[in-house]
């Protein structure tokens, strides 16, 4: 028979056919028997593993359009560069900023200071309307010169990439909109600025990802 | 939101209303029956367009009766035409492949059967989890809307090659708007996907119970685990491919479409694309996917040869090692799709050795069932009855596998019935007694009632044998050379194969009528089946801890603490000849 007793989990044997190894042990934290263990709460990690998570399939996305465009611009003799809309790079340092801002507003992210807080996540949402609009500003100058999504396959992908991280990039802007509805909130319960700290990781990755994408459009199409 | 939680567990009883609880619930049990029953809508449609395919392959003028109704245009007095046919094929693949194999095994079971397996409450993000479900239906609405439009479904297949989906109604009935629509549902399903896929795998990861590492959990949870990356990292990929097709057909691009196409007297106006990019970007995705459909099955029938066969699983951790490997491996191989498409003998060499490296842990996974099941005292329940032809179905379809991964065997056989038996047998047939099995298993967890045994047995052995009549036969039709996607076999090298596919229609007519049996097993029991017990099959892993069903928040919150490693089957000197996950038992080296 088996001996029914009620160990300590630390106390049960660690390893019995196929348990333990290198992906997790008998699951018990080192050194306590975790009956602190509360599932109520989320542990906040939770949000980071999703946020990073979403942030690879984003990558696989724009990998794919990456390999896309090196095929076509590759096998291709209608590639015709069209050059680059200079207000892309003043797109990039407001939206470089807007990074900045961000993290401003998080560094004051306190119950005495929860109005500065407040105020750099207003500046940070501005600037990331202003980089829509501004890109908004470059689809129509070239628009204007007469380069549309269908011209060739060097706009095609202008726009498509554009579009496509403005699109995610709008994600992130609501976002911050909603932080701003709940800044009082925030500021009071500490266990809550996770939100704010998901959002900022989206917001810098979008920044990193826009970076990625001018240097693209840079190598193919300037 | 976890206060909102707190507060139900004391209301699970009385919901806050239909709605709420039904229709848009947060809670995973729902969402798991709501994916089952939309997957479940999906195959039967499936199923009676599969019939309509063969009936037309055998009889090509046959009135059939009701068609008219739905296609005036496609169907004209119930007779399908070849355009016709070609729709009716295109939406029985994307059915099947999308709604049906990605979304029961994985989305199904793994919704509702994830989060008790490691001891969690609800997945860890349910009002995304609920969004995946709905953006899915809208995916599902939106594909089967196109039966309802003047041209029709698309003809393009399920895989939508270019230039024939990408120019537009010039290129055939359903090419206008049908495929457009095509394009939004698959771009949709990518969508419900992947925010599908970021839930599965922050559960996994982070919302274990006590003492349930990674290597203790049931490999029913690796293989979702495993099957949220791929879907993660491969439905990114489609969704880029089908913005670039729609920017194709909408926004006048040609990524794909190549200069100087002429289609019905027309030129094309578009210049310099790449069909063969779309093969890539879409078999990128395509690959991982016969994965997707297939790994949470292998997972399934896991659980439950070691459950009937009353031993513990053999080498657990080389099963979840090669779910990895698989896992890995199906991200190199999209090429052997392609190996007629003129790609150089070395890439084409490459993918070919890849191909064949996926057959290595494919058979430890098989032995290692088999070393499960040897000398066991085998229960012969339905669900193992399906779990063992699982096995079965996997080897036969698989084997042919290794046939298909040479290219110069490949050329002959690439556009034959040999791919169509291949891909049956070893992705659809086989997820689909994957599926069968977890419904008979999970059925009294589901439901609270068990299915009848007796019709269950009889439904196994209709589908069973019916499978591999309709299946094997295809192989042969396959080295005999004959083509697939043809509406009709008038040639004369094909007249005496026609017996053969007599036979094929008729074990397919009667094996799909054999579904109903399963059909009615299923809506019988739900109502007036025998009530389940806890515990029915003497399982050990947590979903058998809890009633059936489990409770709105799953452990009425008290949180499982586990013990054990998933698999504790024969223990000699247990209390029974099992211990479960949670039980505090010791069990003895000397056991084994």
């Amino acid at each position: 028979m088996a001996t029914l007793t009620h160990p300590s989990p630390a106390a049960t044997p660690a390893i019995h056919r196929g348990g333990g190894g290198r992906l997790g042990g008998n699951g018990f934290p080192p050194g306590g028997d975790g009956s602190d263990f509360s599932r109520r709460e989320l542990p906040s990690r939770v949000y980071y593993v999703g946020m990073w998570v979403a942030i690879a399939g984003i990558c696989m996305l724009f990998a794919a359009f990456t390999s896309a465009l090196v095929v076509r611009q590759g096998i291709s003799n209608d590639w015709a560069r069209t050059g680059v809309p200079h207000i892309l790079y003043l797109n990039t340092l407001i939206l470089l900023a807007s990074s900045i801002t961000l993290e401003l507003a998080r560094h004051s992210l306190t119950v005495e200071r929860s109005q500065l807080f407040k105020g750099w996540l207003y500046v940070t949402v501005l600037l990331g309307f202003s980089f829509v609009a501004g890109q908004l500003l470059a689809w129509r100058e070239l628009a204007v010169s007469g380069v549309y999504l269908s011209t060739n396959p060097a706009s095609s992908f202008f726009y498509l990439l554009t579009a496509a991280h403005g699109l995610h990039l709008l994600g992130g802007v609501a976002a911050l909109c909603y932080l701003t509805f709940q800044t009082r909130r925030l500021a009071r319960k500490l266990k809550n600025r996770v939100a704010v700290d998901v959002t900022a990781l989206y917001w810098h990755f979008m920044d990193g990802l826009w970076l990625y994408i001018l240097f693209l459009l840079v190598r193919s199409i300037a | 939101m976890a206060e909102a939680f707190v507060h139900e567990v004391h209301h699970h009883q009385a919901p806050a209303g239909f709605v709420r609880k039904y229709i848009f619930s947060l809670d995973h049990k729902v969402i798991g029956k709501q994916y089952y029953f939309l997957a479940l809508f999906s195959v039967f449609t499936g199923m009676i367009l599969s019939w309509l395919i063969r009936i037309h392959l055998v009889w090509p003028n046959a009135h059939i009766w009701g068609l008219s109704l739905l296609s005036p245009n496609g169907a004209p007095n119930g007779l399908i035409k070849p355009e016709y046919y070609l729709s009716l094929l295109t939406l029985h693949g994307t059915l099947m492949v999308f709604f049906v194999l990605t979304t029961a095994p994985q989305s199904g079971f793994g919704n509702f059967f994830l989060p008790i397996q490691i001891g969690a409450e609800d997945m860890a993000f349910p009002r995304l989890n609920m969004l995946s479900f709905w953006v899915t239906f809208a995916a599902l609405a939106v594909l089967v809307s196109t039966f309802f439009i003047a041209d029709g479904p698309p003809i393009a297949g399920w895989t939508s090659y270019p230039p024939l989906s990408a120019v537009g109604s010039v290129s055939g009935p359903g090419e206008g708007l049908g495929q457009t629509l095509w394009i939004i549902s698959i771009a949709l399903f990518c969508v419900g996907s992947l925010l599908g896929a970021l839930n599965f795998i922050a559960t996994t990861l982070e919302l274990r119970t006590r003492g349930m590492s990674l290597m203790r959990m049931p490999l029913t949870c690796w293989s979702w685990f495993i099957t949220a990356i791929l879907g993660l990292l491969s439905f990114a990929v489609l969704l880029g491919a089908c913005a670039l097709l729609l920017l194709d057909r909408v926004g006048g691009s040609s990524f794909f479409v190549p200069g100087g196409l002429v289609i019905s007297d027309k030129i094309i106006q578009h210049n310099g694309g790449s069909p063969l990019l779309w093969q890539h970007l879409f078999w990128f995705f395509g690959h991982p996917e016969v994965y997707i459909a297939i790994l949470p099955g292998m997972g399934v029938t896991s659980h439950i040869l070691s459950c009937f066969a009353r031993k513990p699983i053999f080498g657990y951790k080389v099963m979840a090692y090669s779910l990895m490997a698989i896992g890995f491996l199906s991200f190199t191989v999209w090429g052997h799709h392609m190996f007629v498409s003129g790609m150089s003998p070395y890439t084409g060499f490459t993918f070919s050795i890849f191909t064949m490296a996926i057959g290595v842990p494919s058979a430890i996974k098989t032995f290692n069932w088999l070393g499960t099941i040897w000398g066991g005292r085998i229960r012969y329940t339905t669900a193992m009855l399906f779990a063992l032809g699982f096995v079965s179905v996997f080897v036969t379809g698989g084997l042919s596998g290794l046939f298909l991964a040479q290219p110069p065997l490949d050329m002959y056989l690439h556009a034959t019935y040999f791919v169509i038996g291949h891909f049956h047998l070893v992705m659809g047939v086989a997820a689909i007694f994957g599926m069968f099995a977890g419904t008979y298993f999970w059925f009294p967890k589901m439901f609270g009632r068990m299915m009848n045994e007796t019709l269950g047995k009889l439904h196994f052995w209709a589908t069973f044998i019916g499978v591999y009549c309709i299946f094997m036969p295809m192989h042969f039709l396959g080295i005999a050379g004959n083509p697939r996607r043809y509406s009709a076999f008038t040639d004369n090298f094909l007249l005496p194969l026609m017996p053969l596919h007599e036979f094929m229609t008729i074990a397919a007519l009667l094996t799909g009528a054999a579904q109903l049996i399963f059909l009615f097993n299923l809506f019988w029991s739900m109502f007036k089946g025998e009530k389940a017990s806890q515990n029915p099959w003497e399982a050990t892993s947590l979903e058998w801890s809890v009633p059936s069903p489990p409770p709105f928040d799953n452990f009425d919150g008290n949180y499982p603490v586990v013990y054990h490693d998933p698999y504790e089957y024969g223990v000699a000197d247990a209390a029974k000849d099992y211990v479960m996950q949670d039980s505090p038992e010791v069990i003895a080296a000397s056991g084994h």
